[in-house]
């Protein structure tokens, strides 16, 4: 804004009023020249994301068709290691075990995560408090939060069993180390950890429903559970599709929390199908076997977004 | 009637104080206790009950801390990645964003499908060819392969955009009649005015770069070059029976992270907000 123009010297980027009879060859110059700009913007991050995300993700299918393994070579075995996921035991428990943590952890998480929007959504005094706290679990690093747990599940002298005993006259759970109980306690720590994220998002989406709506359904006489169920939710149905895609997909991808919590265990009580993608790639050095098991988790993932994309879509019409 | 409703309303309005407070402190317990185990001699860990409050207070663990364990050296390779990924994920990120919310060319659109796309890929199935490209760059076990890792996610590219796109059309323009280049436009005129943008940028990705776990686990062997996740995990795995000092190890692990959140949280909660309303 500081830089005016002096008289007909040509500053990079502008563009000098031409003459009108030249006007159509420069225009498709000038075409090509803002498009060649335009890609200049944008290639330093597109390379970078072209390279490391984009051509792994392709080389992964070809990876997925071959004998890969800790030797170098690469064998083209056609769809051999699909057959081999079939008769995989391990790879059956992985799969049952994600989706055992998604059918538990997507739910939970978008119920709580509204019911934590709406709360704060009241405009309660210290509302901006509670909001910093239930996003921190959010931003701390999962292996300090793994190790707190842990500690907070010990079944003996850990704070959440003695807790439970107040009440519980009897056996209580062994959490991590119960081959029953494992898995409810990652999808406690999961839900602790994200549910801030998701609330974030659901408020900001509840921002966006208009009050006049409320008011004229307060006036038609709706309690605030008909105003909730017709007028808040059909107005955050866009929100609500972004959350369920994200949560969807961070519950199928489950990985680190595990790790650190149980490493899977006890036994394969907890292995998930992005464990046993590293431990067939990065323990046993089995790569192209591996990368069939991702293929799955890949396949999976798409197929889910696709499918709340259409079920969105047509809700939309 | 009227006054019924109102104390109806009042007691609903100390019921829900009731329950905020309650999940306050349902949520912070796990740092709460944190905190005070970090600062408890060892066996006071686990007690019945619960003793709330540390006696003896042991300072001493935050001493010990460090020379039982490399922190100086963890610390010092987590800042060294945080700060560089923040660095290109920013500059990077921002530039393409010009590119794809303020210029018109053809193949834009397309491209930024293929950004929007990959939101449906997780990392882990393609972290396997992805380690075996970084590896044959002779990149495996240095930091630079974290760096490669993190520095050109697409996240960058959709905060940026969002907030461009708020911005009138009509300075720009006014920009490109004065006479100022499209970089110039992107450096003095765009760019300073999406500093908030920027700031929950640079919060967010500095924050996950700071708490990323397997992209270390998977690159970073040698000891000299773990970062503070790797370390404590490490840690936890050797000295398993010190509770207290494995607490305190959180705690630092926790506490820059902390710090950054409660001085940035405006900019936190904008950044994720302003990816979350459009999808």
């Amino acid at each position: 804004m500081t830089t005016p123009v002096v008289g007909k010297q040509r500053t990079p980027g502008f563009v000098q009023p031409e003459p009108p009879r030249q006007l159509r060859a420069p225009r498709t110059s000038l075409k090509v020249r803002n498009a060649l700009i335009g890609w200049t913007f944008i290639l330093p991050n597109f390379l970078g994301f072209a390279v490391l995300t984009l051509i792994p993700v392709f080389t992964l299918f070809y990876m997925s068709l071959t004998s890969w393994n800790i030797f170098g070579t690469a064998e083209w075995v056609g769809l051999d290691n699909f057959a081999r996921l079939v008769g995989d035991k391990s790879f059956h428990i992985a799969l049952g075990n994600t989706f055992y943590y998604a059918a538990l952890h997507i739910p939970i998480t978008i119920v709580v995560s509204l019911g934590l929007a709406l709360l704060l959504n009241q405009k309660l005094r210290g509302a901006a408090f509670f909001r910093t706290v239930a996003f921190f679990p959010y931003i701390t690093s999962i292996v300090a939060v793994a190790v707190v747990w842990n500690m907070l599940f010990s079944p003996e002298f850990g704070p959440i069993n003695q807790f439970l005993r107040l009440f519980v006259d009897g056996e209580v759970p062994g959490w991590t180390v119960s081959k029953d109980w494992a898995m409810p306690a990652v999808i406690i720590v999961g839900t602790w950890k994200d549910m801030g994220y998701y609330m974030l998002l659901f408020l900001a989406g509840l921002q966006t429903v208009p009050g006049e709506l409320h008011e004229a359904a307060r006036l038609d006489g709706a309690g605030s559970w008909q105003r909730f169920w017709n007028v808040t939710l059909p107005c955050l149905r866009p929100t609500m599709f972004f959350v369920t895609v994200m949560v969807t997909i961070q519950s199928f991808k489950v990985f680190d929390l595990i790790l650190v919590m149980t490493n899977g265990g006890p036994g394969q009580a907890t292995l998930v199908l992005s464990q046993y993608i590293f431990q067939k790639g990065f323990q046993q050095f089995e790569f192209g076997y591996a990368s069939a098991v991702a293929v799955v988790l890949f396949l999976i993932c798409i197929l889910v977004t696709v499918v709340q994309f259409v079920y969105n879509k047509r809700k939309e019409a | 009637m009227a006054a019924r409703t109102s104390t109806l309303r009042r007691s609903g309005r100390v019921l829900l104080y009731v329950v905020m407070i309650l999940a306050a402190a349902g949520i912070m317990l796990p740092f709460i206790w944190m905190v005070i185990s970090s600062l408890k001699l060892n066996n006071q860990v686990f007690t019945a009950p619960v003793q709330w409050i540390p006696d003896p207070v042991q300072w001493r663990n935050y001493v010990d801390i460090w020379v039982k364990a490399d922190m100086v050296t963890w610390v010092r390779n987590t800042l060294v990645l945080s700060v560089a990924v923040t660095f290109l994920q920013v500059l990077t990120g921002s530039f393409a964003a010009y590119g794809f919310a303020k210029m018109r060319f053809p193949g834009r659109d397309a491209l930024f499908l293929l950004y929007i796309g990959t939101i449906a890929v997780p990392w882990q199935s393609y972290m396997i060819p992805q380690f075996q490209m970084i590896s044959s760059w002779g990149l495996n076990n240095t930091l630079w392969a974290i760096m490669l890792l993190q520095a050109f996610g697409a996240f960058g590219v959709f905060l940026m955009k969002q907030y461009y796109e708020s911005i009138p059309d009509s300075l720009s323009e006014a920009a490109r009649i004065d006479g100022l280049s499209e970089y110039g436009i992107w450096w003095r005129i765009i760019m300073p005015l999406s500093v908030p943008a920027l700031a929950s940028l640079t919060i967010i990705t500095f924050v996950s770069t700071w708490n990323d776990y397997l992209g270390p686990l998977i690159y970073l062997r040698d000891r000299p070059l773990w970062t503070i996740q790797l370390g404590l995990q490490s840690f936890i795995g050797e000295y398993n029976a010190e509770h207290a000092l494995i607490m305190t190890g959180s705690v630092l692990s926790v506490l820059p992270i902390a710090l950054i959140f409660f001085l940035g949280q405006r900019y936190f909660v904008e950044g994720i907000a302003t990816t979350g309303v459009k999808g």
